[in-house]
């Protein structure tokens, strides 16, 4: 009984520690493309984030190819290969590449999945209307960017 | 600012996925003859105005053997069940003056070479049209009947009919002149990234053709082929509506078919298929 209690106040405190640790999409620091600070201040789970690159406001492999993920359907063929990745660039480099790949790369097709503004006839998600005044919510949230970032440092070659 | 660097890093890379990936990467080497007779020209060099592409194709050179071989022979394509609807409607008395089509046009066979020159500057209104916009103008006006919905099944069928009698007929549609101003409207769409994706038609269909985006090979996003017959949803597919479920892909808020908007970058698209043949109506996935 005791430890239970323990336990979910334990876990409550760590879930207000981390929204208030969450940084927004307008805050992000970016250093030369990258991030260093979590963007949820907790760390990334791989799993979710393998998830992630298949489905939902992700599916990052609708334009990049990840042999890992072989078992999953059709890898489009718009962006590099991310075999190997993080071979390439650091946890804070993928970092600012998933949140907003466009500082990294100029004009780079791949969308920015953690920004909120600038942007022209914003629709509501898939059905082509025009977004609400409301929120903007970004592609991805802060935890599922940290998630993605935490799967990107599993491909590893060397 | 970082490309060279970006790119040296995934050089390596990227050289050994081309390699994999060449199967799919290009258009693919088929000629397509309609019926044994109409020779359709899938690949044509591109207009003066082109600047980034050499070669233009059609979007059949981008699909599977067995959805080409749908478009050789009409008994074959689907699309030709709406085409026949279409032409007993060409027939049809409607509206309060006791006219149908061919009280005006006789045989439709006098429609060759329409569709190759809309979206057309028209003299009497003012303005760019397109094809769908003049063959409700004669309902409304000639006919006294109602207009169609711009992108319903009566409209797209009559678009396909009128369609069909060019087929072979390279697209020629006029950009200079009074059409400009439109042209260049459409141009800047093309061109504009939209929706929370923030991509344009050309990021797809410039710069990426002939690569997968998930299970779909791109093509050049032409529109010689319209109406397309799509066995994804088994109907007659108008430009307007294509050109709607690709803005509102980009997670953006579409225009609406018929809009000044869709009109000038429909005569864009087209301008950019100069020297294709018309195919419509064509089958695709
Ligand atoms: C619409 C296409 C598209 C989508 C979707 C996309 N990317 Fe990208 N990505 C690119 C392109 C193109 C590049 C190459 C950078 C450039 O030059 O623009 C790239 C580059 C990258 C790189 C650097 C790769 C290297 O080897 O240098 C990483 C990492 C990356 N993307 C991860 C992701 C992740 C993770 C997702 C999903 C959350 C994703 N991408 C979704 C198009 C895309
Ligand atoms: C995110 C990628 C993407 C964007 C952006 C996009 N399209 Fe497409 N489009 C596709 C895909 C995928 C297809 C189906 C395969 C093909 O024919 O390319 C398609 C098909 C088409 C077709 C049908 C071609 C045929 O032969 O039947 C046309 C026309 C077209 N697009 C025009 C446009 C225009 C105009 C825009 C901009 C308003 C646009 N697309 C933006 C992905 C895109």
């Amino acid at each position: 009984m005791k430890s239970a209690t323990g336990l979910a106040i334990a876990a409550m405190i760590a879930a207000t520690a981390a929204w208030s640790d969450v940084i927004k999409p307008d805050e992000v620091v970016f250093v030369d493309g990258a991030v260093e600070a979590s963007l949820s201040g907790v760390s990334g789970d791989p799993v979710v984030g393998a998830e992630l690159m298949n489905k939902g406001s992700g599916n990052c492999i609708a334009c990049h190819q990840v042999s890992a993920l072989s078992h999953l359907p059709f890898h489009g063929e718009i962006g590099p290969p991310l075999d190997g990745v993080a071979d390439r660039w650091s946890q804070a480099e993928l970092r600012g590449i998933v949140a907003n790949a466009k500082i990294m790369f100029e004009d780079s097709m791949m969308p920015s999945f953690y920004r909120v503004d600038g942007f022209i006839r914003l629709g509501d998600a898939y059905t082509g209307k025009a977004h609400s005044d409301g929120e903007v919510q970004p592609l991805l949230t802060a935890q599922q960017v940290e998630d993605v970032v935490a799967y990107l440092n599993t491909l590893k070659e060397e | 600012m970082k490309r060279p660097q970006i790119l040296t890093r995934a050089m390596a890379v990227t050289v050994a996925t081309l390699c994999a990936a060449s199967a799919s990467a290009d258009p693919d080497e088929d000629s397509l003859t309609i019926n044994g007779e109409i020779e359709i020209m899938t690949e044509a060099a591109a207009p003066a105005h082109l600047d980034d592409v050499d070669t233009i194709y059609s979007g059949w050179r981008f699909r599977s053997d067995e959805t080409q071989s749908m478009q050789m022979d009409d008994f074959d394509n689907p699309a030709m069940i709406f085409v026949e609807a279409a032409a007993e409607a060409w027939d049809q008395v409607e509206g309060t003056e006791g006219k149908s089509c061919g009280t005006c046009h006789d045989d439709v066979d006098n429609m060759r070479g329409v569709r190759a020159v809309y979206p057309k500057w028209s003299e009497t209104a003012g303005e760019v049209r397109t094809l769908e916009h003049q063959i409700n103008d004669c309902r409304e006006n000639q006919m006294g009947a109602d207009s169609w919905n711009y992108t319903g099944g009566d409209m797209a069928a009559m678009v396909g009919l009128i369609s069909s009698v060019s087929r072979g007929l390279p697209v020629n549609v006029a950009i200079d002149g009074p059409a400009q101003s439109t042209w260049e409207m459409g141009k800047e769409l093309y061109y504009t990234r939209t929706g929370q994706l923030e991509l344009s038609c050309a990021n797809c269909h410039e710069d990426s053709y002939g690569l997968m985006i998930r299970a779909d090979h791109l093509s050049q996003g032409q529109i010689n082929g319209f109406p397309t017959y799509r066995l994804k949803n088994t109907k007659l597919n108008s430009v307007h509506g294509r050109f709607k479920g690709c803005v509102r892909d980009t997670r953006a808020e579409t225009y609406k078919p018929g809009s000044t908007e869709f009109i000038a970058l429909e005569l864009y698209v087209a301008s950019r298929g100069n020297g294709l043949s018309v195919e419509g109506p064509s089958v695709r996935n």
